[in-house]
């Protein structure tokens, strides 16, 4: 469904990724683990065209994603979820889920989506008039998975959804993760909690200093030896 | 069918000041209407800033685009003997142009908040820098006087004031329907979302810099049709009154005194800083030239402290006591 293949990216004359290759298909749930500053964000603003790539190529669904700003890709059924969720504060959380719906083919479905969000998202439904700033960081959360779901997409972005968070609001957010599974979606998903992810998704890769060093599924990365000792201290 | 529609006691209220405001000019004297028009002209280019400084697109480069507006219908009047009605969208073109050459990249790298208004800042006064150079045709410093044709419909002067009244009556309603029209929809919130988080908002699929380039387009035509007009009415241009950074600044003060966030708000702006201008005159006479400057300088500390929201901004908060007072704007 979505294909990375050898992409380098960066900042100005600062190189962020080298040949990062990565594939994820359709229905399955893929992770991106790594330390701090090993590029994982970096790789999910390239793919969803708010950093520009370097040299490589990406394609989605069979067509090519070189060059689409970021408006585009959102129209080809990719949404991101950013890092610190970027929610509007001084909207009302429903304003926020409206905005998730501008692209022109979201917008004639706005009411069945919200209702479908506030349906896997209850929470959110109290809490609809409430300025999106007030609201706790769980729900926080959940309101910036749901606003990147009014688009309606294929593939989920999801960066750093635990960060942040207290450990048992973690476990909620590792839920809701199951839960837009449960609904038919594809998702990426970027981690420096690698123990939880693992228990999510289908695979994983390894990503260091702007380099994918490990790939394989989440059982066989839970015995690696390396994982086990860098990442999630056993 | 439709069910009958409730009588709404703000569309009565609207209805009935609408009234007073076309029988005013059968009932006023000159001076008076005088000031009404200019209210109302200065009330269309507050609003026609605002439609982008609402969403903290902050321009100080406004008195630009009032500029473009004011000289070239009267340059072409006075040169080429071109009829104001193809003089106005003459300058309205030269002021689209302006704002998508500042406009674009802008936005495309991203010059934003205090930078932005930096920028268009300079813009304001090149065009004043411009009007002054180029004396041979403009008079420069010294301004120009447009050629004189009576009452003329094609001149687009009219000796008795009531005709401007009328025009400009038309073209602040105008303004504000054009403000409507930008609320109207999933564009506000979109412009909305720009401001607070620009990013966030292009990762939700908004094309930022459309949206952005189109309210600024927007809020520069309309400018320059308040240029236009305001030197038809007065039909003696000086880049000092309608073009710089004076102008500009005076623009952005009167919107947020008024409260930029409001409908009415720009339009409340250009009341106080007339009847204040106006009465600094009266009172003080000659005695106290520059007051006027000092104490818009005070106010305006005053309102960035106190009122950020602006007068209709209190008044808002005052009608509805339940909603959570609205944060400052942020910079």
């Amino acid at each position: 469904m979505l294909s990375l293949a050898a992409v380098s990216a960066g900042y100005g004359s600062f190189r962020a990724l080298f040949d990062v290759s990565l594939d994820v298909e359709a229905g399955e749930a893929v992770g991106v683990i790594g330390p701090n500053g090993a590029g994982k964000t970096t790789m999910m603003r390239v793919i969803s065209g708010l950093v520009p790539m370097d040299a490589g190529a990406m394609t989605f669904d069979g067509r090519s994603l070189d060059g689409l700003s970021a408006h585009r890709i959102v129209e080809r059924g990719i949404a991101h979820v950013p890092e610190n969720r970027r929610l509007f504060p001084r909207l009302t959380v429903e304003d926020n889920l409206r905005i998730g719906a501008f692209i022109p083919q979201a917008r004639a479905k706005i009411a069945e989506r919200m209702a479908w969000v506030y349906d896997l998202f209850p929470r959110l439904k109290e809490r609809r008039e409430q300025l999106a700033g007030t609201l706790s960081g769980g729900e926080q959360q959940m309101c910036a998975i749901g606003r990147a779901l009014m688009s309606g997409p294929k593939l989920l972005l999801m960066d750093e959804p635990s960060a942040g968070l207290a450990p048992l609001v973690v476990q909620q957010v590792f839920d809701l993760v199951r839960r837009i599974r449960a609904e038919g979606l594809t998702v990426l998903i970027v981690e420096q909690n690698v123990q939880q992810v693992l228990e999510v998704v289908d695979r994983a890769y390894l990503l260091e200093v702007g380099r994918i060093h490990l790939a394989g599924s989440s059982a066989e990365l839970k015995n690696n030896d390396l994982i086990r000792r860098s990442y999630m201290g056993l | 069918m439709n069910p009958p529609r409730a009588i709404n006691p703000l569309h009565v209220a609207g209805i009935a000041a609408l009234a007073c405001l076309i029988a005013l000019p059968f009932v006023t004297p000159a001076y008076f209407l005088h000031i009404v028009i200019q209210i109302l002209l200065w009330g269309f280019i507050y609003t026609a800033w605002s439609i982008m400084g609402r969403f903290g697109f902050v321009s100080l480069g406004h008195g630009a685009f009032m500029g473009v507006g004011a000289y070239v219908p009267a340059l072409l009047w006075n040169y080429e003997g071109v009829t104001p009605w193809l003089g106005i969208p003459a300058g309205v073109a030269l002021s689209v142009l302006l704002a998508v050459v500042i406009g674009y990249p802008c936005f495309r790298f991203r010059v934003i908040g205090h930078y932005f208004a930096l920028v268009t800042l300079a813009l304001s006064e090149v065009v004043l820098r411009t009007i002054t150079a180029a004396r041979d045709i403009t008079g420069g410093s010294l301004g120009m006087t447009q050629k004189l044709a009576g009452h003329s419909w094609y001149a687009l002067q009219f000796p008795d004031k009531r005709y401007f009244y009328g025009i400009a009556l038309v073209v602040w309603l105008g303004g504000l329907l054009v403000w409507r029209w930008v609320d109207r929809g999933i564009e506000r919130e979109a412009l909305e979302a720009i401001s607070e988080d620009e990013e966030a908002a292009a990762s939700l699929g908004i094309d930022v810099m459309r949206e952005k380039l189109r309210v600024t387009v927007v809020s520069a035509a309309l400018t320059s049709v308040g240029g236009s007009l305001f030197g038809q009415y007065l039909a003696y241009l000086n880049p000092e009154t309608v073009s710089g950074i004076a102008v500009s600044l005076q623009i952005v003060f009167a919107a947020i005194a008024g409260g930029m966030y409001a409908l009415l708000g720009p339009t409340v702006g250009a009341f106080l800083t007339i009847a204040l201008n106006e009465g600094l005159r009266v009172w003080f006479g000659t005695n106290f030239i520059g007051a006027a400057n000092t104490i818009y300088g005070i106010l305006l500390i005053l309102f960035i402290i106190f009122m950020p929201r602006g007068i209709m901004g209190v008044i808002e908060n005052l009608r509805m006591p339940r909603r959570a007072p609205a944060p400052a704007p942020a910079e």
